[in-house]
């Protein structure tokens, strides 16, 4: 079982190629730059010094969101198209499932989060098997850490927005918050093929991407028409 | 060397996601238009959002839609070619990564096409290019006169210097509360109509080639303002008339003029404003009794189309345009610049 994994849902742009079960390859960078313009070399490297033919590919995973919507669009036009043409299935994972998984070992649940901006964030809460405690959605930070508090519970918060929000966090949270190094908040495309290998493949056509937040003129259309 | 050489082009860059397949050049063997129009009807106009949306949810689907209409593979393809700009920037990328994914999974040749170059190249489809040659293209975004000596030689020798004459098609629409999209309307109820409005030409500079609507466009507004504050009323369909004349007459007199000054063969009409049914006779009467072929493409490759850009692809690959898989979206793309790339013709 071969699988490449595709992730530009966000800052990261992660890369990684399995075979048999191990991973072969994986990379990953946490810069700002355009992902449009590397992530194919990206693949054609990985691929390479993998010794892996796009023919020899079992299946395709990749970040289906939240996040950049661009950012996403990215890896999704390039994983169905790649699908389709290798004829071979394409399993969309949620870009928070795959940050939350490096919190695999954690002793408590784990809150993945990206910043959505003005307060807002894209979030959900797993446990340490990668069982959904609650839905994800796209919400206000403090109501979302109210709801946190409520569960009693020690949580790990795993994200690369963490300085944004630490301080709120800590006020609702005390001693329940727990923050890991930064090694271990980055959203790791190896995570992103393990999930895949749990899930059923999606159809290549239906696959889309999962927003988690409407287009800023539809929302504002619907807000006119509720008038 | 195969002796059929099958082309795909992809098309993402405003609001049609379009997948096509040529053979040799110039052959249509498939042509699939998944349109958007319904979405933004309600937006009054294209919202990029939502464009890129239904692009990643048609993507694939139309890929297959056109390779079943061609009876083809992605195997039996000697090049993928995609629109890499100009045109909306979160669209254009859906379809240029999704051109490096099949391109990648197929190691096929990777070819960028200019969206412009892609409206010329449409004629192609149904004449041979006789050089030079000269285009008339016309489009919500451009108005341009483009000369061409050769294949993907481009020199912009005319171009306007405020709005597209599409622009002003929509916008007098919008005066008219007409429904988006305006032009097409407005070409109706033009045909109702009769010019009695005497709304201004700008001739510019008498050796410039260049154009501007913004003049007639404040034309328009003063006209129905003034109309509105005396209380009289204004035939929309005679407005609509005088607004089609003023602007077809500037387009088809300046054409006329350029291709008799640069000795041009052919003049290729290109882009969505060529589906103007005043626009089209107006430029039949023009050059009825000159040596100037006039090529007007067919409806269906005036609006934005994959075939178009197939055909613009074939003549880019054939003169050895490749693109890397570092290719990006450009929505600003040079028209005269893309034509200079990779001209070192390869044998292979
Ligand atoms: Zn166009």
């Amino acid at each position: 079982m071969n699988i490449l994994a595709i992730d530009t849902s966000n800052y990261i742009l992660g890369v990684a190629v399995i075979k048999n079960h191990e991973v072969a390859g994986e990379w990953m960078t946490n810069v700002k730059k355009n992902h449009s313009v590397r992530l194919m070399p990206a693949i054609d490297q990985m691929m390479r010094e993998t010794e892996t033919s796009p023919e020899e590919l079992d299946q395709i995973a990749v970040a289906h969101g939240p996040g950049s919507f661009t950012g996403v669009r990215i890896g999704m036009a390039t994983a169905k198209s790649m699908a389709f043409a290798l004829q071979i299935p394409v399993v969309g994972i949620s870009s928070l499932e795959v940050l939350a998984r490096q919190g695999t070992f954690f002793d408590g649940l784990i809150c993945p989060f990206f910043d959505a901006r003005r307060g807002r964030v894209y979030t959900g809460l797993y446990d340490g098997e990668m069982n959904v405690v609650m839905e994800e959605e796209n919400i206000d930070m403090d109501t979302w850490l109210e709801k946190l508090k409520a569960m009693h519970q020690s949580i790990l918060f795993v994200s690369q927005d963490i300085s944004e929000f630490r301080g709120r966090i800590e006020e609702k949270m005390g001693d329940r918050a727990v923050f890991p190094t930064p090694a271990h908040q980055y959203a790791r495309p190896s995570y992103l093929a393990l999930s895949a290998m749990k899930k059923p493949a999606s159809s290549t056509h239906t696959l889309s991407p999962n927003y988690l937040r409407l287009p800023e003129a539809e929302q504002k259309w619907l807000n006119r028409q509720e008038k | 060397m195969n002796n059929e050489q099958y082309i795909l082009a992809i098309e993402t860059s405003c609001d049609e996601t379009a997948v096509a397949i040529i053979k040799n050049e110039t052959e249509l063997v498939a042509n699939v238009v998944a349109s958007q129009i319904e979405s933004h009807k309600r937006f009054g106009g294209v919202v990029p959002e939502v464009a890129s949306r239904h692009h990643i949810e048609q993507i694939t689907i139309t890929l297959e839609e056109a390779l079943d209409k061609a009876g083809l593979t992605l195997d039996d393809m000697e090049a993928i070619s995609v629109t890499e700009g100009p045109g909306l920037v979160g669209a254009l990328l859906v379809g240029v990564n999704a051109a490096k994914g099949v391109a990648f999974a197929k190691q096929k040749p990777l070819v960028g096409v200019h969206h412009i170059a892609g409206h010329i190249y449409a004629s192609r489809l149904e004449k041979e290019f006789d050089f030079p040659l000269l285009s008339l293209v016309v489009s919500g975004g451009h108005t341009e006169l483009v000369l061409m000596r050769g294949h993907n030689d481009f020199e912009v020798i005319g171009e306007t210097r405020d709005d597209a004459a599409g622009e002003a098609y929509d916008k007098v629409a919008r005066l008219l509360k007409l429904p988006y999209p305006g032009g097409p309307e407005i070409d109706k109820l033009a045909a109702e109509g009769e010019a009695t409005i005497d709304f201004p030409r700008a001739w510019l500079e008498d050796d410039s080639y260049d154009f501007s609507f913004s003049g007639l466009k404040s034309s328009v507004i003063n006209r129905l303002h003034n109309a509105e504050q005396k209380g009289e009323t204004l035939k929309p369909e005679d407005v609509a008339a005088s607004f089609q004349e003023s602007v077809v007459e500037v387009l088809s007199t300046k054409a006329k003029k350029a291709a008799e000054a640069y000795g041009v063969h052919q003049l290729v009409v290109a882009g969505g404003v060529a589906a103007n049914s005043g626009l089209r006779k107006a430029l039949q009467e023009t050059f009825e009794n000159t040596d100037i072929e006039l090529l007007i493409p067919p409806l269906k490759y005036c609006t934005d189309n994959a075939a178009m850009i197939a055909a613009a692809g074939a003549v880019a690959y054939k003169q050895g345009h490749r693109a890397g898989w570092d290719l990006n979206a450009h929505p600003g793309l040079d028209l005269e610049k893309y034509g200079k790339r990779g001209q070192v013709p390869q044998d292979n």
